[in-house]
Order: C-alpha cells, then sequence, then structure tokens
C-alpha cells in the first residue's frame, strides 16, 4: 500500500492497494455483533453499545439479532446446558468468517455458578476469540476485546479473493 | 356485641378434620395437615374460606434429618376486606421417601400448574391428576432431581447429556 500526493500525478492524493486488504480493513471496521445476552452481563453490553461508551466508534453498533447478518458473536451471561445448544446452533447459522467474545466470568469458566445446570465455560462448545473477565467486566473492556477482535482480523490478512 | 371471632380460630374449626399438628412463629401460622386429603382441605380453604391466592408451591427434603423424608408446601393467601380479614396461611403435607406422591391441587386452583410442575421437577414428587405433568425447568429428558439433598450439585453429567442429544437432534 503507498499513499502519494506528487505534482506529477496531478496534486490529488491517491493510494495504492490491493481489494482485498481494502475488504480486510472494511470487515476489520464493520464488525456487525450478534449479542447473545443471558443475564447479568447483557446489561453491561447494552451499556457498551448505546451512547455513553458507543461501540459505533469501533464500527460495531450494528447489533443483529439475526445470525445470519452478524459476524461477531458476544456471548454475554450465564450459558445453561439446556442454552448452550441453542447457543451453538446460532453459531453455527452465522456466515463465515465470525468471531466470538466470550463477556463474563460466566461465559469464561462458569463464573460463580459452579452447578449442575451451567456450563463451565462456553469454550466447551464454542470456539472462543476473545475471553473477557470481570463479573460484570466493566464497558471499556469489552471494547478492548472488539479491539482485540480487530487486531486479530489484521494480522489474519486479508481474505483470498 | 359479641368481639369478632378470631378468623384463625374460624380457620381452625372448619379444617380440624384435617390437621394433624400446628405451629405459629412470628405470627406465621403452619398447619401440618394429612396429605391423603389435600384436595378436600384446599377446596374447604378457598370455596369456603376465601383463600384464592396460591402464593407458592414448594417442597422441603429432610433427609436424614426428618422422618418422612419430605414435606409439600402450600402458601395461601386470603384477600379480605378488613386488614383482619387479610391473612396468610401455610399448609404442610409430609410424604414417604419411596415414591413420594401427592394429589394435585390443580383443581383448586389452575394456577398450581407450573409450581407443582416445578416441584416435580426439582424434587420429583408426583403430582396424581396434574393435566401437564412434564419438567418445566430441566431439559426433558433430565434423569436427575436437582433440589433434593443427596443430589451433588455439582454433578453435570446429566446436563452434558442432553445438552449433547439436543446438539444431535438440532443438526439432523
Ligand atoms: S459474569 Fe457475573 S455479571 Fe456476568 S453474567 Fe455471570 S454473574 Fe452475571
Amino acid at each position: 500500500m503507498g499513499v502519494s500526493s506528487g505534482p506529477l500525478l496531478g496534486g490529488d492524493g491517491f493510494l495504492t492497494t490491493k481489494i482485498s486488504a481494502v475488504a480486510n480493513w472494511g470487515r476489520k471496521n464493520s464488525l456487525w455483533p450478534m449479542a447473545f445476552g443471558t443475564a447479568c452481563c447483557a446489561i453491561e453490553m447494552m451499556g457498551t453499545f448505546s451512547s455513553r461508551f458507543d461501540i459505533a466508534r469501533f464500527g460495531a453498533e450494528a447489533v443483529r439479532f439475526s445470525p445470519r447478518q452478524a459476524d461477531l458473536m458476544i456471548v454475554s451471561g450465564t450459558i445453561t446446558y439446556k442454552m448452550a445448544s441453542v447457543c451453538r446452533r446460532i453459531y453455527e447459522q452465522m456466515p463465515e468468517p465470525k468471531w466470538v467474545i466470550a463477556m463474563g466470568s460466566c461465559t469464561c469458566g462458569g463464573g460463580p455458578f459452579d452447578s449442575y445446570a451451567v456450563v463451565q465455560g462456553i469454550d466447551e462448545f464454542l470456539p472462543v476469540d476473545v475471553y473477557v473477565g470481570g463479573c460484570p467486566p466493566r464497558p471499556e473492556a469489552l471494547i478492548d476485546a472488539v479491539m482485540k477482535i480487530q487486531q486479530k482480523i489484521d494480522n489474519e490478512g486479508p481474505p483470498i479473493v | 356485641m359479641t368481639s369478632p371471632a378470631d378468623p384463625v380460630d374460624q380457620i381452625r374449626e372448619k379444617i380440624s378434620g384435617y390437621i394433624l399438628s400446628e405451629s405459629t412463629f412470628r405470627e406465621e401460622i403452619t398447619f401440618t395437615v394429612k396429605a391423603e386429603s389435600i384436595v378436600e382441605c384446599c377446596s374447604l380453604l378457598k370455596n369456603t374460606l376465601g383463600f384464592t391466592y396460591l402464593v407458592d408451591v414448594t417442597v422441603v427434603d429432610y433427609l436424614t434429618v426428618k422422618f418422612p423424608r419430605y414435606e409439600v408446601v402450600y402458601l395461601l393467601h386470603r384477600f379480605g376486606e378488613n386488614y383482619e380479614e387479610n391473612l396468610k396461611i401455610r399448609l404442610k403435607a409430609a410424604l414417604e421417601q419411596d415414591n413420594p406422591a401427592i394429589d394435585s391441587v390443580t383443581s383448586v386452583w389452575s394456577g398450581a400448574n407450573w409450581l407443582e410442575r416445578e416441584a416435580y421437577d426439582m424434587f420429583g414428587i408426583t403430582f396424581r391428576g396434574h393435566p401437564d405433568p412434564r419438567r418445566i425447568l430441566m431439559p426433558d429428558d433430565y434423569d436427575q432431581f436437582p433440589l433434593r439433598k443427596d443430589f451433588d450439585v455439582r454433578d453435570r453429567e446429566s446436563s452434558k447429556r442432553c445438552f449433547e442429544r439436543a446438539l444431535d437432534e438440532g443438526l439432523e
């Protein structure tokens, strides 16, 4: 990628790049979250989405409750085994490429619920990209997780088109 | 003019045939009643004495502390025009350890439906004559009763089995 604004080219700036690199830049900056909120952490997630913390600054404000239009699953809240099959099914309905954030201690490892009904970490059935600890995590922590996902997309490199 | 009779006395008198024992703790009245005639007792309380609201049905598992092992607990409320007529009472019915079963009170209060389903789900008490005796919280094919005192609350094996089965069925 190169930027140029030399007089030889008429003075207007332009940049050379590859379509795939632009596509990657685009998907990095327009993550569409699928909000899978099941408990208290979901409230904190809503706070992160709304104006005060404003996740729109990172291009991830288009929350979709339809998995087919989303590429980032934010699992926030206690996941029981009864819910786990639903969660997994929704994940499978999301088109590739897709990423998963495990928000809160519950999704990371069961949290305070060491009990018969609660999954001890959603990585038992989902490939998690970023874990966010806390009960619940602060909005800043969730934003940090989104930025980590962005870095990860960057590092993965452009898709082969 | 005679002073109005104590409402609790009236209740006691009406259902005396069903009461096994009675206790009061901080003005909360508990009647232990005969389990086999719970429906008659409850319909009397509702239809004659005005206990129209069944607040909750729950169960206590005493395991080794007390015999018989289970007690089904009914919390009833009466809405009266006067303050004294507003009343809460608690009924208890004791059940044996093996195949604990009691008649359903859904014929008296239809609101008992889900309450009894939950009691079945968590404690494995069978409510005879219940119109819809399924589990309510745990998966249908779950095979434990998690609030029983001899259940290990960290035992996730049954939940995992149900999860895997749900997954297989969903992916067909
Ligand atoms: S981690 Fe804490 S705040 Fe989050 S869902 Fe679990 S209990 Fe609630």
